[in-house]
């Protein structure tokens, strides 16, 4: 069972945010955003037909892009100028797969200072899904967003993070800004965004929040976030704390995320080089750690649909697919045909032969050549993934094909 | 008569026992019919017999009652004279033939005679009979039981034999009132106790001679056995008492040996000596008393030893348990059913083990107690002027502190296997307990322990750093690889030497664990580096996420924040120089800062730099980034460090500089932001490349630090490369 080779596409710039279009769950499709400083950014929407051919589409765009959650089809968030753009594209909710797309877009305003925003924009028509008949487009002329609204940040400080709510209609989105968590109300088909309600985190010292992740678990009422060693979970309806860990970390944290099955397990990594997963219910030590990058590790990502594969990717220049089947919602392998797979019979019989499963590296990408500060899993490929270093190269790589059938059968 | 003299002798009895012998039967049957008279035999022993015509008549000449008085008035009154006369002549007639009848008599039965001294002595005999009573009751009086039962013994058998015969009978009777007496009153000294154990096995002698019933006199002999010895135990076991000063462990046991082993040996001898008869049932018995008692004594010598557990002093310890042991094995070949000298064995063996955990607690402890005299002496204040023991002197106090008491740990354990101890010649001591017991659990589980204990401070829950000095890890890794060069297989070939293992255990080989060691060297000096590496890393990164870098000033100065790292590696540098040896660096020209100044500044700078001035090609900056990188190797920041101190400044340095790099790529510059970062960088440069193994790895990080910082400025305009020279060199 030989593994397909990585897909390798190289952007000009600089870049370090990258994201699914969540909502789109038939084609594969990324979105790539860049960071520079002289040019035109761009977006790149990419997308990965069966023959492995890549069409990419640049959206040229104004600052730079640091890409963050994904919330609705077609919703697009960017923070701009200094940071990442956060590019969401989404499915379920009002836009629907047919109608325009929005992404959120973060920007910086003043030349003198530097301040991080997030806007909405919604991605030109013609990108919708399901319009791939032109391969060869990607000569073609850049398309132009169009501006839907802006998260007014200016009292708040610098946008780090920018997340949709993960189900329900889209409307609503968490924005981190310095010490301040921002629960926004979209209206108006997103043409307003609205504060609805805000919390902050008050201290000693400069307290800033560098990352967050909305909780797809609770009827989506759960948002944790991460400042400097410590991992905080909020209840979005009273926007209080709900619990802490203090010192999750040697060092800075540097992403979190929940673990799509299991609602009470999320996994964060930072800069002590370690990847730490957690049962929130239990907060004095991880369930689990793993040390195997050598460098900071900047993201981490539950596969969508099976919790034992873990993405982390890191500036040691590496992406690691770990299995931590031990923690995962299927610690005795797959026990439940959750896929459309036929003959169910079959794959019961064999389970039972099957032994406990260790955790382990499946694998080390080593296909970049900078700081990997980007990687995520397709919304529409549960084996595929993507990841993007700083240099502007993505890598798509699938799941190696011994390990999904064992997962699988 | 005869049938009773047939059925009388019993076979057993002895020779002493004549009078009732076949041979003694004919004399006494004559001696009856020659004239009891004559030999003034007792009134009723006379009247037993058949009487004349009128045995009472005092004028019968032949009677029993015969007066002479009366005789001579009664013939004076009846008889005329020539009757008197008749009568003289006739008694003076029959007065001759008397006396010529017993001159007869004599001279035939002068053979007779001769044999009537045995009997004689025969009658002495039965006069002792007849005075038997008498002299019991006389013998109980004084308290002569010995005697006493001897009497009783000696007539026991007559007296039984000729029970039918009234005179026996009364004599019997009273002496089995007296022997009843005596019997009890053996028994009462008996119970009373209050005599040693002689006299009570003397008692049970005499009781077992009176013919008490063994079993009854062997539960009762050994319960009194029992009150004396728990008495003993009693005593030992007040000295146990928890508040007055207990004599020490040697005068314990010293005690317990000459008290209760003593007192059980002699038990068990006299009780041997006294059941013999009872056979296997008796010793099965005995051994059942010992067992039960003995247990008892072993859990209070094993209290008295748990208190000796914190004591350091082996010898006296060593000492009272030989002697423990030595006084056990007396009663344990007496005793062999009772297994006692084994127990007594394992007792010690127990105790050896303990022994042997105990030092390896100690060991630990001094381990730990080194580390902690370490830490103090490097938090303590330098007085200026006066440097406070180096690193090395602190190293080689730990070193030696640590081997000596490994030394006097092996010393200690070394006086269980001394010859002159007596239970140093059982297998457990001569085999498990020097392989298993000292080289493994002691000196492998202490060296083992060790690593792990230096291990712990790699990944302390508080992983700030703050919690374990830097250059007591550095410390450490340097002891444990001084373990694994020298010191281990010196430790191992000592114990070796002194502890002749001879036994097919198998044990931990030198090389495994000295392998162990490395590993722990390794681990604390990559966690040297990593916390270092930390220290330096938050100061390059708080210098720069605090600065506005967009509204930045020219640069007339290099950063002191740079300074201070510059500052902060070289004093890391002579800290680890004090342990490590210096180590390889790629060979490079004499003047390399200014050769790859040159590199750094123009060429390659410009290579880089370039597409940000031609805006029409942005691809060139990822393709010369991208072929520039295909030449050099994948930088691995946290990589193993080797055991040298190139290396472990290498390590450091690369950790450094790599997150003053991330930093900067998150921030973004004015034009004097990105003139600070190159200065800050050559700063850096000038000072680093030293340290390093290959200072082209420097280069690269630093060149990409700039280059990134490039990126991030929308206005990158670079500072002259020899003003950048002129800023550094002002320092």
């Amino acid at each position: 069972m030989e593994d397909d080779a990585p897909v390798i596409y190289g952007l000009e710039f600089q870049a370090r945010a990258l994201t699914p279009q969540t909502a789109e769950t038939d084609a594969i499709r990324f979105l790539v955003g860049t960071q520079s400083l002289k040019y035109d950014n761009q977006i790149h929407i990419i997308d990965l037909t069966m023959n492995n051919i890549i069409i990419k589409r640049p959206l040229h765009q104004v600052g730079e892009i640091h890409i963050s959650a994904p919330a609705d089809r077609g919703v697009l968030a960017c923070y701009n100028r200094t940071f990442c753009c956060v590019l969401s594209l989404d499915s379920f909710g009002a836009l629907g797969k047919s109608s325009a797309q929005l992404f959120i877009a973060l920007a910086t305003s003043s030349d003198s200072k530097v301040l991080t925003c997030a806007a909405v924009w919604r991605m030109p028509k013609e990108l919708e899904s399901g319009s791939h008949e032109s391969p060869d487009d990607s000569s073609s002329t850049a398309q132009t967003l169009e501006l839907l609204c802006h998260l007014d940040n200016t009292a708040h400080g610098n946008m780090a993070c920018v997340v949709w709510e993960p189900m329900g209609d889209g409307k609503k989105i968490i924005s981190l800004a310095d010490n301040h968590i921002l629960l926004w109300d979209l209206q108006e088909s997103s043409s307003q965004a609205v504060l609805a309600s805000s919390a902050s985190l008050e201290g000693k010292g400069q307290l800033k929040f560098t990352s967050g992740r909305w909780s797809p678990h609770h009827n989506c009422t759960q948002v944790a976030t991460a400042n400097d060693t410590t991992l905080r979970g909020w209840d979005t309806r009273s926007m209080s704390q709900i619990y802490c860990i203090e010192n999750a970390h040697g060092q800075l944290v540097r992403d979190l995320d929940f673990n799509p099955n299991k609602q009470y397990y999320l996994a964060s990594c930072g800069d002590d080089c370690k990847v730490k997963f957690w049962d929130t219910r239990n907060v004095t030590e991880p369930v689990k750690t793993l040390e195997e990058h050598s460098h900071w590790v900047w993201n981490v990502r539950y596969n969508h649909s099976h919790d034992q594969l873990v993405l982390t990717g890191s500036s040691d220049s590496r992406v690691i697919l770990s299995n931590m089947v031990s923690i995962s919602s299927e610690p005795f392998g797959h026990l439940v045909d959750d896929d459309d797979i036929s003959d169910q019979e079959d794959h019961r019989s064999e389970e039972k032969s099957k032994e406990p499963l260790q955790d382990n590296v499946i694998a080390t990408y080593e296909e970049h050549e900078d700081s990997v500060y980007a990687v995520d899993w397709s919304s529409a490929d549960p084996w595929l993934f993507a990841s993007l270093s700083y240099d502007g190269r993505l890598v798509i790589n699938r799941v190696p094909r011994a390990l999904k059938y064992h997962i699988l059968l | 008569m005869a049938a009773a003299a047939a059925a009388g002798p019993s076979p057993g009895s002895g020779p002493g026992d004549s009078p009732e012998g076949p041979e003694g039967e004919a004399p006494e049957r004559r001696r009856k019919a020659h004239g009891m008279l004559y030999y003034g035999l007792s009134e009723g022993e006379a009247a037993g017999r058949p009487a004349g015509p009128d045995p009472l008549d005092p004028t019968d000449l032949n009677g029993a009652h015969f007066d002479p008085e009366v005789y001579l008035d009664k013939l004076r009154r009846e008889c005329p004279l020539a009757q008197l006369m008749d009568s003289e002549t006739d008694m003076v007639r029959q007065i001759r033939a008397l006396d010529s009848d017993m001159q007869t008599l004599v001279y035939e039965n002068y053979n007779k005679f001769i044999s009537a001294t045995g009997v004689h002595a025969l009658l002495r005999k039965l006069q002792f009979l007849f005075e038997l009573p008498s002299r019991l009751t006389k013998c109980v009086e004084l308290g002569a039981y010995g005697q006493a039962v001897r009497y009783q013994g000696r007539a026991q058998a007559v007296l039984q034999q000729y029970q039918h015969l009234p005179s026996f009978r009364a004599i019997q009777d009273d002496c089995q009132v007296i022997t009843a007496r005596l019997a009890q009153q053996l028994r009462q000294r008996f119970r009373e106790g209050g005599s040693g154990a002689p006299e009570q096995a003397e008692c049970v002698e005499l009781l077992l001679a009176l013919g008490e019933p063994a079993e009854e006199l062997c539960e009762e002999f050994l319960a009194h056995a029992r009150g004396r010895l728990e008495k003993e135990l009693r005593s030992l076991e007040a000295e146990l008492g928890p508040s007055p000063p207990a004599p020490d462990v040697l005068e314990f046991t010293d005690r317990g040996g000459s008290g209760f082993v003593g007192g059980l040996c002699q038990v068990a001898a006299a009780y041997q000596e006294l059941f013999a008869a009872q056979g296997p049932a008796g010793a099965e018995k005995l051994a059942a008393f010992a067992r039960e008692l003995g247990s008892r004594y072993f859990a209070l010598v094993e209290r008295r030893l748990a208190q000796e557990q914190g004591g350091g002093d082996n010898s006296l310890l060593v000492r009272a348990l030989d002697r423990f042991h030595r006084r056990l094995r007396a009663p344990g070949a007496l005793l062999a059913a009772a297994g006692l000298a084994d127990a007594a064995t394992e007792i010690v063996e127990r105790v050896a083990r303990e022994r042997l955990g105990h030092h390896l607690q100690g060991l630990r402890a001094a381990f730990l107690g080194c580390l902690t005299d370490v830490r103090q002496a490097l938090a303590a204040p330098r007085v200026a002027g006066k440097e406070g023991p180096g690193l090395a002197e602190l190293l080689a106090n730990v070193a030696s502190s640590i081997l000596s008491h490994i030394k006097a740990s092996l010393a200690a354990v070394h006086l269980f296997t001394a010859k002159e101890v007596s239970f140093s010649n059982k297998p457990y001591f001569r085999g498990e307990f020097c392989s298993q017991g000292v080289r493994e659990g002691l000196i492998v589980g202490f060296i083992r322990s060790m690593c792990q204990t230096a291990q712990s401070f790699c990944d302390s829950p508080g992983e700030k750093g703050g919690a374990t000095p830097p250059a007591l890890l550095l410390l450490l890794s340097r002891l444990c690889l001084d373990y694994e060069t020298a010191t281990i297989s010196y430790i191992l070939t000592l114990t070796d030497e002194q502890f002749l293992v001879q036994d097919q255990f198998p044990v931990t080989p030198v090389s495994t664990l000295c392998a162990e060691a490395r590993e722990t060297a390794r681990r604390l000096l990559t966690h040297y580096v990593k916390v270092q590496g930390l220290v330096i890393s938050q100061m390059l990164r708080k210098s720069v996420e605090t600065r506005d870098w967009l509204s930045t000033l020219e640069p007339r100065n290099v950063r002191a924040v740079m300074k201070r790292v510059v500052e902060d590696t070289t004093a890391i540098d002579v800290q680890v120089g004090l342990l490590y040896e210096e180590g390889v660096r790629k060979a490079q020209s004499s003047d390399s800062s200014k050769r790859t100044f040159s590199v750094y500044s123009s060429s390659r700078q410009q290579g880089r730099y370039a597409p940000s001035y031609t805006p029409s090609a942005p691809m060139d900056t990822n393709l010369l980034s991208n072929i520039q990188k295909l030449f050099s190797e994948r930088i691995d920041v946290f990589s193993p460090v080797e055991f040298n101190k190139v290396s472990v400044l290498t390590g450091i340095i690369k950790i450094s500089l790599k997150t003053l790099l991330e930093c900067v790529r998150l921030r973004t510059f004015g034009r004097f932001g990105l003139q600070q970062v190159q200065v800050d960088c050559h700063f850096l440069q000038l000072y680093l490349w030293r340290f390093v193994a290959d200072e082209e790895l420097v280069h690269l990080l630093l060149d990409e630090v700039v280059a990134s910082a490039a990126l991030r400025c929308p206005d990158p305009v670079p500072m002259e490369p020899s003003v950048v020279e002129v800023i550094c060199e002002r320092g």
